[in-house]
């Protein structure tokens, strides 16, 4: 059964990830965004993490997308005709995309020590939200605050950057 | 087939038999409420007291002719209606709606979904609900269609922010997200009205603002905008925009009693095994009736907000009232009053 | 039948590359973005993994802090495409090239 559900959700995440990357449509890459993103909460919750799952979608698919799309819908960006137009440039980067692939696989594997037995069933302990929470908030609380600081400066930074620029002044004569 | 999945079906089945018929009792009500509200008679000629209108509507608009534009974004358009519906049904799935039951053995929860992150799955699922509102404005090729889409949306996510905190304000002294334990916090308490007024207010004006219901319509309302994000959509999947409307307010009711009034269960009535079940449903339904009721006299009562009001009153007003709630129900809670 | 931790980390690894390639190829600003934030998950992905394998929280945790990161660097990031766009008129990213000589 887990079986299943992680072949339908990771061939949903392959695909819809391509299509991001592909399609000529910047909306139509976006929304394929939210598809790869839901198919990787799904995972979250085969790996024992509901909590990850559910933020991931309240936060990345809910407003960190939503808020691409609003940039995209406001400045009005058509159908791009197509990716770069240097050959030679696409090659290199499909190389290089898949060279990468290859060697972080090569290196989870060995890592792993070859191909392991099924991993061993969750324990409620890593499940379990109230454990996570005590981790968070103990182990890790100075490294929360900080997180919770940057992003107070990046709302900070946005409001600043994306605001008209004020209206000049006259200058006045003397 | 296992008993475990046996209970799932068939609280599937309670579930979507509540949502979907939910759709034409609010169609009646509403028109005879705002008739009611305006001194006039409403719908009286199809059945006693119009009650076979909603019929005659699902038929006008099945049999009304599907008109596609010829310059939408086909995909998008056609999707955008559907994909309104999925999170207005599945944000259900974490509300309890009984006692917990023994069937055969096994202890069964009457939850569809009873995951441990109860009430964050369903903000969770009920953030997925912009994204029809966005798809449907830009899709339809309309400057007057992409205007109100984005002003629908960028009211939506305003608006979770004081929801999600609201809720966030519940859960701290019951200190768990699934809804079950909330129900049986306010058994063993007093129901959280009392104590989270404040929060009980945010949430209803946030989901007034969520659904898109007066005094928060703007984006929809037939003066504004030419009927903004749905002007390009006909028959169908017109009234695929409102069946979503109308589900997702009754999945919102249905989340604001069971956090804020007990959910399934009344003080002083002990409730167990299948008339308690049966009983926890008819209580809670009962519930949702008089929220949908609310519903149904803020609209007819309240003129519109304007859009810069709006947004005003979502980020100056209740943002900080939701966060002022929220400091108050932990301090509280660490003081040991809840 | 449960399965095996290495698979996810496969997945991961070819999602990465697959954002990789994006970015690469791209030549919409946003679409980068995009590509971008595929990688990301990626990485969540892996995180996940581990900490399922390792039976901890900190994998868990990480990715609650690349999250928040990936919402604040998403925010930053569309402002100035914002501001960018209001000068220029275009995010075509070949044309930002006032650094060539």
């Amino acid at each position: 059964m887990e079986l299943a559900i992680f072949i339908l959700f990771a061939g949903l995440a392959l695909v819809s990830s391509i299509v991001v990357v592909t399609h000529k449509n910047p909306v139509y890459a976006t929304l394929s965004l939210v598809l790869t993103l839901f198919s990787v909460a799904v995972l979250f919750v085969l790996l024992g993490a509901p909590f990850l799952a559910a933020l991931q979608i309240l936060i990345y698919a809910g407003a960190i997308l939503v808020l691409f799309l609003f940039v995209l819908m406001l400045l009005n960006v058509g159908r791009q005709e197509g990716p770069s137009g240097h050959r030679v440039q696409l090659f290199t980067a499909l190389l290089g995309g898949v060279a990468f692939a290859a060697m972080l696989v090569l290196l989870f594997w060995r890592q792993q020590g070859g191909p392991r037995p099924p991993a061993a069933p969750l324990s409620a302990q890593l499940v379990s939200l109230t454990a996570l929470a005590q981790e968070l908030f103990g182990r890790y609380l100075l490294q929360f605050e900080i997180v919770g600081l940057l992003l107070l400066v990046a709302v900070v930074g946005a409001t600043v950057l994306a605001r008209r620029p004020p209206p000049r002044e006259p200058e006045a004569e003397p | 087939m296992s008993t475990e999945l046996a209970a799932t079906l068939i609280k599937l089945a309670v579930a979507l038999g509540l949502l979907l018929n939910v759709v034409p009792i609010m169609v009646w009500v509403e028109r005879r409420g705002s008739a009611l509200m305006q001194d006039r008679p409403g719908p009286n000629r199809l059945g006693p007291f119009g009650l076979i209108q909603p019929l005659a509507d699902a038929l006008k608009f099945m049999f009304k002719e599907d008109v596609t534009p010829a310059a939408v974004d086909r995909p998008l358009y056609l999707m955008a209606p559907v994909l309104g519906l999925l999170p207005a049904l599945t944000t259900f799935s974490v509300i309890p709606f009984g006692p917990d039951l023994t069937v055969r053995g096994h202890r069964i929860q009457l939850v569809v979904a009873s995951a441990e992150t109860g009430v964050l799955l369903f903000l969770a699922l009920a953030s997925l609900g912009v994204y029809s509102l966005v798809m449907a404005g830009y899709s339809s090729n309309n400057k007057y269609s992409l205007l109100g889409s984005v002003r629908a949306s960028a009211q939506m996510i305003s608006y979770e922010l004081a929801l999600t905190l609201a809720v966030v304000a519940v859960v701290i002294p019951v200190g768990s997200f699934e809804l079950s334990k909330v129900v049986a916090y306010q058994r063993a308490h007093v129901w959280n009205l009392l104590p989270q007024i404040l929060g009980f207010l945010i949430f209803l004006v946030a989901s007034f603002a969520e659904t898109n219901r007066l005094p928060f319509d703007l984006p929809e309302a037939e003066s504004e905008l030419v009927a903004g994000f749905h002007t390009e959509y006909s028959a169908m999947r017109f009234a695929t925009f409102f069946m979503a409307e109308y589900i997702s307010m009754t999945s919102l009711s249905a989340l604001g009693v069971t956090l804020y009034a007990g959910g399934w269960s009344l003080p002083g009535v002990d409730l167990h095994g299948w008339t308690g079940a049966v009983l926890g449903l008819l209580i809670l339904v009962g519930k949702i009736a008089v929220c949908l009721a609310v519903f149904v006299w803020v609209r007819w009562t309240f003129p519109r907000f304007r859009y810069d009001q709006l947004m005003r009153l979502g980020w100056k007003v209740l943002l900080p009232l939701a966060i002022l709630n929220l400091i108050v129900v932990a301090a509280m809670t660490l003081a040991g009053w809840l | 039948m449960s399965v095996p931790v290495s698979w996810y980390l496969a997945l991961s690894a070819v999602l990465f590359g697959i954002g990789a390639i994006g970015a690469l190829t791209r030549r919409n600003g946003i679409s980068i973005f995009l590509s971008i934030e595929v990688m990301l998950n990626a990485a969540n992905l892996s995180l996940a993994a581990y900490a399922r394998q390792f039976g901890e929280h900190t994998g868990q945790v990480i990715v609650f802090f690349v999250l928040a990161v990936a919402a604040a660097e998403a925010a930053v990031g569309l402002a100035l495409f914002i501001g960018v766009f209001r000068g220029r008129r275009t995010i075509d990213v070949n044309r930002m090239n006032l650094m060539q000589h």
